[in-house]
């Protein structure tokens, strides 16, 4: 697209990347020694990483922690809501926040929200981090064979992708969530629903991988090491495997983090429009749609919104900076 | 069409793998009160019996020439782009659609043309204006609008714009463009700005991005060298160049958008496709969520044809190939 005009072709694309994925094969451990150590300079992107583990954290004991506060996430404290005043709205102001409740209380049943934001963690990052994997090993070898094969191969591959770019996404996995009975497959209740949802998000997702997969592996074909390879004699798995699969891990990482907010929204949305797992097992995007009912006390949505957009800004922060670290070119 | 028979074949055999008969489909169709018999009969008369094929062929037709359909008290007559008949309210959907079209069209052109010029000219500027306070400022604000989704936004804004300060409508006002243009303008103003706010975040990024990269090519050197004044050398040689790419996502992203900006819909309760869609699918009425799609498909066709010709007008490279 942006091929320029005097300096001879390729030159100016081969050229950083000689410094940074030529080296990779040869000299692995010192590729990544040289990506971290650009990491640890960039103070944002280790704020997102420690956000990031906090969360995983959090998310790991979540069990432990809200039996530390005290609130299982379902039990109802009717006690605290205002029955008088004909709205079910906390009792106290700001939501009824308290020390026994420092992110307040929800409307009407008066379920703790601390301990729901924490328990829906769970459910964002467990659907998240899988649907990415699910695109990340699908586009991954969708994305290499095209790349490598080219030809026909490429040509069919690379159509299902525009199809797939081309579909009206979110209404279509609606759909499918919608369709879909409490009793499926095997599966009941919130694992099937956990299932369901990594599969379509993951599903639909993997184009996105794919496309950069191909357009790298287009290039590391042409390129000498894998020419040397091949006038080698070697054969075609050795070259996919050994010599280019190892100069794909980069991208891939760094697509694979920013995937993963944009998994954690697409979770969200899906469930703020009833189709993600169910009520009452809590979830952010859940207690967003919740909180339309009640859209005149906002401290009952920002909680949750707040976990949000924490979570995904982190994922952001961090896949930036992992990119500029492993391609400085981007900066 | 081939979005239309995927979508046809998800939608028929996923509820079959779930468990779902041709029976259990038409007791959706006449309400549960029916006898067996009726429901039988009801599913025969939908062809919920036939092949997956035939039932694809006969819905296909139907958009094109158009079908007849029998109740069995009558033959009522579908005319041309003919997309069934709902499960639930039995009204034909395609002037359903035409009539939900607009809402989804205002609130689309609005907001994409808003992010359009916001995001690009925040793009643009900050790339020129590299790591000043002004370029840091701006994406920080911009990484921020990436990371929210809109459900959230606009809720907040809803509530503190309409609710706290009466700025503006409540949510769910809407008043079409022919009625009352004023009016029209009052009830998108909020659903326009958050829904742009959040689009015109990932603009500026990809503007800031496209233009660094731009600015560093040789033809720009060589506008330079001829003289050319610096607004010249950005806008018409820096700019064009960066556009490219940044016209792609924008085609993609209307016609995904027109297709039913379902979640901005939902939030700011607009009649629009989107809403539509997820009230067929809460419902589980299948020619309303295949109308939509379709419609949607359509569209996103339709905008990715006029980016192909706009790359022409803006990008001299590729008029040449």
């Amino acid at each position: 697209m942006t091929a320029p005009l005097e300096v001879e072709p390729g030159a100016a694309k081969a050229d950083p990347e000689a410094v940074l994925r030529g080296a990779g094969p040869i000299e692995g451990r010192s590729l990544s020694r040289i990506a971290w150590s650009r990491l640890r300079r960039d103070k944002v992107a280790l704020a997102g990483l420690v956000v990031i583990v906090l969360l995983i954290l959090m998310a790991v004991f979540a069990p432990l922690i809200v039996k530390l506060i005290g609130h299982p996430p379902n039990e109802f404290n009717q006690d605290l809501i205002d029955t008088k005043g004909g709205t079910l709205a906390p009792l106290g102001t700001f939501g009824g926040m308290s020390w026994e409740h420092p992110m307040g209380v929800e409307p009407v049943n008066g379920r703790d929200i601390m301990s729901r934001v924490i328990y829906g963690s769970r459910i964002s990052l467990l659907i998240a981090f899988f649907a990415t994997l699910l695109s990340v090993v699908i586009g991954t070898t969708l994305g290499t064979i095209a790349g490598f094969f080219g030809g026909w191969v490429d040509q069919l591959i690379s159509r299902i992708m525009d199809v797939f770019l081309a579909f009206p996404l979110l209404v279509f996995a609606i759909a499918l969530a919608g369709v879909v009975p409490d009793d499926a497959f095997g599966l009941k209740g919130d694992s099937l629903r956990i299932v369901l949802l990594i599969f379509i998000i993951g599903f639909f997702n993997w184009p996105y991988i794919g496309r950069i997969v191909r357009g790298q592996a287009l290039s590391l074909r042409e390129r000498e090491f894998v020419d040397a390879a091949r006038s080698l004699g070697a054969r075609r798995p050795y070259l996919l495997f050994t010599e280019m699969l190892p100069n794909l891990v980069a991208p891939i990482l760094v697509y694979a983090t920013l995937l993963i907010p944009t998994n954690i929204l697409f979770e969200a949305a899906l469930s703020f429009l009833g189709v993600g797992v169910r009520a009452p097992t809590a979830t952010w995007g859940g207690m967003l749609s919740d909180a339309v009912t009640y859209y005149t006390m906002p401290h009952f949505m920002l909680w949750p919104g707040l976990a949000i957009f924490i979570t995904v800004l982190a994922f952001n922060l961090f896949g930036d900076g992992l990119r500029d670290a492993l391609d400085p070119r981007s900066r | 069409m081939i979005v239309s028979a995927i979508t046809f074949s998800i939608f028929y055999l996923v509820p079959r793998l779930a468990g779902a008969t041709p029976e259990t489909l038409a007791t959706r169709y006449v309400g549960r009160a029916a006898t067996e018999e009726t429901v039988k009969l009801t599913a025969e008369r939908l062809g919920f019996y036939d092949p997956i094929a035939v039932q694809y062929w006969n819905w296909a037709k139907g958009v094109v020439v158009g079908a007849e359909y029998d109740y069995g008290s009558g033959v009522e007559s579908c005319p041309a782009p003919c997309l069934g008949y709902s499960f639930i309210t039995k009204q034909p959907v395609w002037p359903e659609l035409l009539d939900r079209i607009p809402v989804t069209l205002s609130l689309a052109a609005g907001a994409s043309l808003l992010w359009l010029l916001a995001g690009v000219a925040t793009g643009v500027l900050s790339a020129l204006k590299r790591g000043s306070i002004f370029d840091r400022g701006a994406m920080i604000i911009a990484l921020a609008g990436v990371s929210l989704p809109i459900f959230f936004t606009g809720l907040l804004s809803l509530a503190i714009f309409s609710y706290q300060l009466g700025w503006t409508l409540p949510g769910g006002s809407y008043t079409p463009f022919t009625e009352n243009p004023v009016v029209w303008s009052q009830s998108l103003i909020l659903p326009w700005i958050t829904l742009a706010f959040l689009f015109s975040a990932q603009y500026a990024r990809l503007t800031r991005a496209g233009m660094l990269e731009t600015m560093n090519e040789d033809f720009i050197r060589t506008a330079r060298a001829k003289g050319l004044p610096e607004r010249t050398v950005v806008v018409r040689h820096g700019l064009r160049g960066a556009l490219t790419p940044i016209l792609t996502i924008f085609g993609l992203d209307v016609g995904l958008l027109l297709g039913g900006a379902v979640l901005t819909e939902k939030t700011f309760s607009l009649p629009g496709l989107g809403k539509y869609a997820v009230d067929g699918i809460v419902a589980n009425d299948l020619p309303k969520i295949l109308g939509v799609t379709l419609v949607a498909a359509v569209f996103i066709i339709l905008a990715n044809l006029v980016v192909d010709l706009l790359y022409a007008v803006i990008d001299p490279r590729v008029r040449n190939q």
